[in-house]
């Protein structure tokens, strides 16, 4: 194909064959999952929104349950994490394998101190009788950060995969997922510890 | 055709044909039930009719799909099939299985779990078919080529078969044997159907328009990305009236929105493939098949499915008409369609002759899809006044019934335009012309692979 010299910009574009996607770094189907994720959470916090402003008391009633210096902490976790997987792909660009597992390895670690601290929140909500069907709020709670601790979860597997196989490509790939994993408990934390 | 043994494909075809004839048959017979319901009331009772015209969709969908693998994976995997001898075995498994259970059906014998109505010996039929049918095309894609399109459709096949287990277990338990029974049902049409589906129109659009495969591939698995991720816990939109815990209410809404997404991927996936491809495939009919099946689609699974998905929503429209609107819309789109796609595409080439009457086939399509877009029409507003009338207003289910009869017997006209579309595609397809020799015509487009 793209014999045509008037269309060779067109076809160079339908050869790289991901069209808008192929700028981003990393792998494409990452951005297509990465994307999904942000819609399912964007759908879930909008769900969110709706149920708050339909009963407003019993949202900040429930909400007053939670402890923000825990979310907090969790999100500092978090970022910090965030800031070693970047460190990580920066050494992937240079080659230096070492220092790419050695950064994995820290904002792997990271990753875990967050779970840790997420189980013991759920631990204490759950001994103050606080379950997945309180109430709309509690739903809702358990729901979304339950799903992002999932992901946090399946975060921390690629995280150790790209380790093991540190590709440039892989590392990239793989902590543009860790990156969302951030980008998404920001937007949770903010929305149910401080809103 | 390119292997000899992609002929039994045809043999598919003609029986997925057969039923599709009953099953609009059987339907017609019901839209006019629905205006005179003492219509048969003796001989053949709704729910017997029902049975039947939905049982023979699912059936000859499948056959469809079935005779799709049997006719695509020989040329994509470059070999030919590993048994054409027990693709014969499976056919007849199948329709000795399908009427059976018809016959049952009219004899009042059946399980009465909707749309699994079959007698046990039918199931495990049906297990036994698809399990010559899987060994029979994964010993042949493993001897062959793999592609994208191959692994695709194999993993939606497997996934029918598995998924197909769930029929066999009913638990005494009524929620959790909705629970299962969605298995089936949703994970089905919403779920690995889709994959089917998504292989099938890569397929086509890779023959008819000439894109590199290296394009049609990575669509491909965005595509079947999205349907998964969003299908399959898409499913709890079917939980949330049955006795399950309320936060598949949530879950439920959530990821069934986003089911919208996988099928406008398709739309824009047909549409870019046939502005972007630069060659003229000469069979017109297969192209607007295939463009019908993913804007139809879009309309009827997605925009029409999300118009009721969510809870707060669905809790006044649940199984009032906007559900039949919406089963009618998204099972002709997505998967009538595709049938329709692939039997235009494949039976020139099983005849080994240039594509044929294809006015009159592309007549069929635009009768066919004009009818059921007017059938969804008046059975959105049936379903509409209905969800006032009886869900906000409170009144009887009969009493609304009787208000709606301008809307049924819109859709018994409807239903008319749908039928005579069929038998005019059935004649376009089995009744080829007499040759008109053009030169040059003969050869297949070849895709720029």
């Amino acid at each position: 194909m793209g014999d045509g010299e008037g269309a060779c910009n067109e076809a160079a574009e339908i050869s790289s064959g991901w069209g808008p996607l192929s700028a981003l770094p990393g792998d494409a189907m990452m951005w297509i999952l990465i994307i999904s994720e942000l819609a399912v959470f964007g759908a879930a916090l909008a769900g969110y929104a709706v149920a708050r402003a339909l009963d407003p008391g019993l949202f900040s009633a429930s909400q007053a349950h939670l402890d923000p210096f825990s979310g907090a902490l969790n999100t500092a976790i978090l970022l910090t994490s965030g800031v070693f997987a970047a460190g990580a792909v920066r050494q992937a660009r240079a080659g230096v394998i070492r220092a790419t597992r050695r950064l994995i390895g820290i904002a792997f670690l990271f990753g875990l101190a967050f779970l840790a601290v997420k189980v013991g929140e759920y631990a204490g909500h759950l001994a103050d009788g606080y379950g997945l069907e309180t109430n709309t709020f509690f739903t809702l709670y358990y729901l979304v950060t339950g799903f992002h601790a999932a992901h946090v979860v399946f975060g921390l597997m690629i995280l150790a995969l790209v380790a093991v196989f540190a590709s440039e490509e892989n590392v990239t790939t793989g902590c543009a997922f860790w990156h969302m994993v951030d980008l998404i408990w920001v937007l949770v934390f903010a929305v149910f510890y401080l809103s | 055709m390119k292997y000899q043994s992609q002929k039994v494909a045809a043999y598919y075809f003609y029986c997925a044909m057969a039923l599709f004839a009953a099953q609009v048959t059987f339907g017609l017979v019901l839209g006019y039930i629905y205006v005179a319901p003492n219509f048969l009331s003796e001989l053949l009772p709704f729910n017997i009719a029902r049975m039947i015209h939905t049982n023979a969709l699912i059936v000859w969908l499948l056959l469809g799909f079935f005779g799709a693998a049997y006719y695509l994976i020989p040329e994509e995997a470059e070999t030919e099939l590993h048994s054409p001898k027990l693709a014969i075995l499976q056919l007849v498994l199948l329709m000795v299985g399908a009427s059976g259970a018809v016959v049952g059906y009219l004899f009042r014998v059946h399980e009465g779990r909707e749309f699994l109505e079959q007698p046990l010996w039918v199931k495990l039929g049906i297990v036994v078919a698809a399990l010559i049918f899987l060994y029979n095309i994964t010993l042949t894609v493993l001897k062959g080529r793999k592609t994208a399109i191959t692994n695709v459709l194999l993993l939606g096949l497997w996934g029918i078969a598995l998924f197909f287990l769930f029929a066999l277990y009913n638990p005494s338990n009524l929620t959790l044997d909705k629970m299962y029974w969605w298995y089936v049902v949703h994970i089905w049409v919403e779920g690995v159907w889709e994959l089917v589906m998504a292989a099938i129109l890569a397929f086509m659009m890779l023959k008819l328009t000439g894109v590199d495969r290296e394009v049609v591939d990575k669509w491909l698995y965005s595509i079947v990305a999205l349907a998964l991720f969003t299908g399959l816990l898409g499913t709890g939109h079917h939980y949330y009236w049955i006795g399950t815990p309320g936060y598949w209410q949530w879950i439920g809404s959530i990821f069934s929105a986003l089911e919208v997404a996988p099928f406008f991927a398709m739309v824009v996936f047909t549409f870019v493939m046939v502005w972007k491809g630069r060659r003229e495939h000469p069979n017109k009919a297969a192209l607007l098949w295939s463009l019908g099946c993913s804007t139809l689609a879009f309309f009827g699974a997605g925009v029409w499915g999300f118009m009721h998905t969510l809870a707060p929503i669905n809790y006044y429209t649940h199984g009032t008409q906007v559900t039949a609107a919406h089963g009618h819309l998204a099972f002709y789109g997505a998967y009538v369609c595709l049938n329709l796609a692939i039997i235009t595409y494949a039976m020139p080439h099983l005849k080994n002759r240039t594509p044929y009457n294809q006015v009159l086939n592309m007549a069929a399509f635009w009768l066919m899809s004009g009818g059921m877009a007017f059938m969804t029409f008046t059975l959105t507003f049936a379903g509409v006044v209905q969800t006032h009338l009886q869900r906000v207003n409170g009144e009887y289910f009969m009493d609304v019934q009787d208000q709606l009869a301008l809307f049924f017997w819109m859709r018994f006209g409807s239903g008319v335009a749908v039928v005579l579309g069929v038998l005019i595609f059935l004649y376009a397809v089995l009744v080829p012309r007499k040759e008109v020799v053009t030169p040059g015509m003969k050869t297949e487009t070849v895709p720029a692979e």
